[in-house]
């Protein structure tokens, strides 16, 4: 293992090793400490000493190090959730804010528990390994709510699609994602992927995981009843991810610095999948009073918040703590991100039947301590006290900073840099659209994943929102959508918040179901700087008042910051998440067209926006001017609307209308099934093809007249497009796009850029659907 | 009649393959590797999934469970045994069917609506569909290359033992296209495809994998 600044586990007093014990640190107060290199500042060091009165133990100082580290504390950003809170109280939902994961009632008493988390950092650095454990951390999130998890998404940005960085990092992170999820057995139903210069060096993989239980299946983790077991079970801890969230999640990388891959940690979704299939059977035979699994900061992490979150104190063992690698010190221990892990609380008397359920799974279980009375963390090692400390201050007593912000001093200008508005060839532009490395099919990526294990999968990428069912007699389904266009939020962050959230909404919206609640990964600069920090403040804001004004609650969500190489920030990229219910499963509705003679009509209203557009990105290389006018009573509407039609079974198909407009929507439906269109546009072409004005929909119907009625009731405006059929899409009088070229430019992109499977083993173009 | 599903740890598919066997028309039993006895079912599957986490070669740890002991024995005397992907490498490993499956030749993991031949409509497995009917299955996996020495593969083409062919493209550069094969008694079946996921037009690509289920089912009531 390569020498970590907290290896001494001893210090040397007068040349001989002495453990660090809470004795010695009381009488050994000028003792120097490396709380610098383990991410804490000096006033920070100082709070410390004023909390415990000494200073602290090297195993102390470890703890309060990851713990008070910006991934752990929230420092910088928990003052703005304030907005969060402020929120109006919700029925649906059953945990909010602050558990491991929210909880959302969906009917018939079904409680869904869903959260995003990102591993930006992690999958930079050691791209398969941070991809899959991020993907391994998010389902245990999921799991400690005692759900029964289901399903993941992914949604992953890199820099542009031909830096050779981004052939270094892509192929290990897809491949991470769906080697762990894959192997867990959870279906991957959908997420993002997009390019651009500003994730280079700063790739963003935020990870979904949505759960499904009974109400009264909830845990929540704390430690209760004096004398009870602490149990620690799954993999045995090493030395991998040690200081994880302090050195590698909460600092900007530096090209100069260290490697850091010694702090990412190594998954192993076999030992993940024991876990869960342990736990729900511990669960469902009523074995724990209390449950948190080891994440980020390890079992600092998880003792620190069990006992915070109880009513007594905790003392652990631990040299009771199954090792990997015996020569890990004290302090690495309870630091160690070592995956695969679970802390539960258990009654004495239920102990045995614990752990012969662990036994059942191969499960390495192991008691390491028990709640005690009083208020006190301990921690034993070697038969010498070396943790003594109030746990509410390691879980919850990290600082609070007010960060300064400013308004970016580019932005005024940026937002004057009005986009051009007229295509000089539609054909061409449309072309260049859909075969861009953000329109062109995901394919290359998608197949790498399992979308059909569990037998639940209703809906799946590259559909609009992913559709599961969740119960086979009531056909009571739900569908999640991930957006999160960075494009928006640079241009303006409070709209571009609300922008993403309405994008969500809607996606869920026209499958068909109806949106329920929120959860957020916000993705953003260095704090240190004010004009990020603004930024943050901005979006997290927007989002607040856009959830207020659909009426849906935020569930929870993650902050990651410091997304930086050198001194440039990644656009803010707030990724928003929405969950949506629907009662009968059988009526979603799915984006692709199959059958000829349709109408075709189009929902909402166009304007000549293309501020932040994929066409103004791709034709034009131009970022600027201001993102789309929201308008959420529009989308709600428009959410309303099709909510209606999807009921009484009046739509063929819904597709969101978002990055590339109309030419990127209809693409994507002509191609789901190789079925054409004939359509009529009228007035400026460019922003029929290319605007991305919101609260649009493009729909098909046997019974247009039906829509129209609807919709005149709805408030929504319709366009009637055209008619379905056909082996082309064809725009009257203008251009004529035959699905064979539109498929050779759309499904070639991302193989010409990262190899194509085909050339090993055979000839099948990527995309296309084997019809029986 | 019982078709047992056995779990291995590191089984995935066992609750599609139990709810396929339901949709057919049967009652699936769930089998525990550890155990020894089968329970007194009439078939058996042996579910897609990662068992052991494909550690060592895929199938290699799971072709050991005691329960294997068990199902061997009875596959020699006819009891009709379906492996799918996974399940596939462990009847493979266990020796119940030739060759292997290796990883595939792209080397990644590769899901896609598939379309199949079947070859053999005569199996313990494959009765409900005709000779030459072409069926379109998940596929799924990223260690499905079938391979065998070249003299094999001809024997088990000239004894008419590959049951289901890629059609339109081989998703992982399986010899000679082959997606599936049969004992020389056409009771134990592994293929790679995944049937038990087409089984429902609201989650497959088709149902055209209800055809393994309900054959076995009558194939049971004949023997």
């Amino acid at each position: 293992m390569t020498a970590h600044p907290t290896s001494p586990g001893t210090s040397q007093v007068g040349g001989v090793p002495q453990l660090d014990t809470v004795e010695l640190a009381a009488t050994t107060a000028d003792t120097e400490q490396p709380y610098a290199e383990l991410g804490l500042r000096p006033e920070e060091y100082q709070e410390i000493r004023e909390i415990l009165g000494r200073r602290p133990t090297t195993a102390e100082l470890a703890m309060y190090s990851v713990m008070w580290s910006e991934h752990c504390s929230y420092k910088s950003s928990r003052v703005h959730f304030r907005h969060f809170a402020d929120l109006p109280a919700s029925d649906a939902l059953l945990v909010g804010i602050g558990e491991n994961a929210g909880v959302v009632d969906v009917g018939d008493g079904y409680a869904v528990t869903f959260k995003v988390e990102s591993h930006n950092h992690p999958s930079y650095v050691e791209p398969y390994q941070g991809a899959a454990t991020g993907v391994g951390g998010i389902v245990r999130d999921i799991l400690t709510m005692g759900a029964r998890p289901v399903a993941v998404m992914d949604s992953l940005r890199f820099g542009a699609a031909d830096a050779p960085d981004t052939a270094r990092v892509l192929p290990g992170i897809v491949a991470g994602v769906g080697g762990y999820g894959n192997c867990l057995g959870l279906p991957n139903i959908g997420g993002e992927l997009l390019f651009d210069d500003c994730y280079l060096g700063n790739p963003l993989v935020n990870a979904l995981c949505v759960g499904v239980m009974r109400h009264g299946d909830i845990r929540l983790a704390k430690a209760e009843g004096l004398g009870n077991k602490v149990v620690l079970f799954g993999a045995r801890t090493g030395g991998d991810g040690i200081g994880g969230v302090s050195v590698l999640a909460s600092e900007t990388f530096d090209a100069e610095g260290p490697a850091k891959r010694p702090a990412v940690q190594v998954g192993d979704p076999f030992t993940e999948k024991l876990l869960i299939e342990a736990c729900l059977e511990i669960f469902a035979a009523d074995l724990v009073t209390g449950i948190q699994d080891l994440g980020g900061a390890g079992l600092s992490c998880a003792t620190s918040e069990l006992a915070s979150a109880g009513t007594g104190g905790m003392h652990v063992d631990l040299d009771t703590v199954p090792l990997r690698d015996s020569t890990l010190t004290a302090a690495e221990i309870l630091m160690s991100e070592s995956q695969e892990r679970m802390c539960a609380i258990v009654e004495p008397a239920k102990v045995e039947e614990f752990l012969a359920v662990c036994r059942k799974w191969d499960v390495l279980a192991t008691v390491i301590g028990e709640v005690t009375d009083g208020d006190r963390l301990t921690i034993d090692w070697h038969g010498e006290r070396i943790v003594d400390v109030p746990p509410r201050t390691v879980a919850h007593g990290g600082p609070l900073y007010h960060r300064p912000m400013t308004r970016p001093a580019d932005l005024d200008g940026l937002q004057a840099d009005a986009p051009p508005s007229s295509s000089a060839d539609l054909r061409a532009d449309w072309l260049a659209v859909v075969s861009s490395p953000d329109g062109a099919d995901k394919s290359w990526v998608t197949e790498q994943y399992d979308r059909y294990v569990r037998g639940n999968t209703v809906l799946a990428q590259p559909e609009d929102a992913g559709v599961l069912r969740i119960d086979e007699q009531t056909h009571r389904g739900i569908a999640l959508s991930l957006d999160g266009n960075g494009r928006f939020a640079r241009l303006d962050p409070y709209t571009g918040a609300q922008l993403n959230l309405a994008e969500a909404y809607r996606n869920v919206a026209v499958s068909g179901a109806r949106p329920l609640a929120v959860t957020n990964c916000m993705n953003f600069g260095s704090p240190e700087n004010p004009e990020v920090m603004w930024q943050f403040a901005e979006a997290v804001r927007g989002l607040a008042d856009g959830c207020r004004a659909l009426g849906l609650p935020v569930t929870g969500g993650n902050v990651s910051l410091y997304n930086q190489t050198g001194d440039t920030a990644i656009n803010p990229t707030p990724v928003i998440g929405v969950l949506g219910v629907l009662d009968d499963v059988r009526r979603r509705v799915p984006t692709g067209w199959r059958a000829d003679g349709e109408t075709v009509l189009l929902l909402g209203e166009t304007g000549a926006e293309f501020g932040g557009s994929a066409w103004a990105s791709v034709v034009h290389r131009h970022l600027g001017g201001l993102p789309p006018a929201l308008d959420l009573p529009a989308e709600q509407a428009l959410a309303g609307l099709i909510g209606t039609l999807a009921t009484d079974g009046t739509l063929s198909s819904a597709h969101d209308l978002a990055d590339g407009g109309l030419a990127q929507a209809v693409t994507e439906s002509a191609l789901r099934h190789g079925t054409g269109a004939r359509l009529r546009l009228t007035g400026d072409l460019t922003a029929a093809l290319f605007a991305e004005s919101v609260a649009r929909a493009v729909v098909t119907t046997t019974r247009p007249d039906a829509v129209r009625a609807a919709a005149a009731a709805a408030g929504v405006p319709v366009t009637e497009l055209g008619v379905t059929g056909g082996d082309a899409l064809v725009v009257e009088d203008v251009l004529d796009l035959p699905l064979a070229e539109l498929r050779a430019a759309w499904s070639a992109t991302l193989p010409a850029l990262f190899g194509s499977p085909e050339a090993a083993v055979g000839t099948v173009p990527a995309g296309t659907v084997p019809t029986s | 009649m019982r078709i047992g599903v056995i779990t291995f740890p590191g089984s995935l598919d066992d609750v599609d393959a139990a709810r396929a066997v339901r949709l057919a028309g049967g009652e699936a039993v769930a089998l525990w590797h550890a155990d020894d006895d089968l329970s007194g079912v009439d078939a058996v599957v042996l579910p897609g999934g990662f068992s052991y986490g494909d550690y060592l070669r895929a199938g290699a740890i799971a072709a050991r469970a005691p329960l294997m002991r068990s199902v061997v024995d009875r596959a020699h005397a006819g009891l009709p045994v379906l492996g799918i992907c996974n399940g596939f490498q462990v009847l493979c490993e266990a020796g119940l069917l030739p060759g292997a499956l290796t990883r595939n030749g792209h080397l990644h993991f590769r899901n896609r609506d598939q379309a199949l031949l079947v070859e053999r409509a005569d199996t313990a497995w494959t009765s409900a569909y005709t000779t030459g009917q072409r069926i379109v299955v998940p596929v799924k996996n990223g260690e499905g290359r079938y391979v065998a020495a070249p003299a094999e593969l001809d024997r088990l083409e000239g004894e008419g033992r590959v049951v289901v062919r890629y059609a339109d493209g081989n998703p992982n550069g399986s010899s000679r296209d082959i997606a599936g094969v049969t004992s020389a008694d056409g009771r134990v079946v592994g293929l790679m495809p995944h049937p038990e996921h087409a089984v429902e037009d609201l989650t497959g690509p088709s149902v055209d994998g209800l055809g393994f289920f309900t054959s076995v089912l009558s194939s049971v009531v004949t023997a």
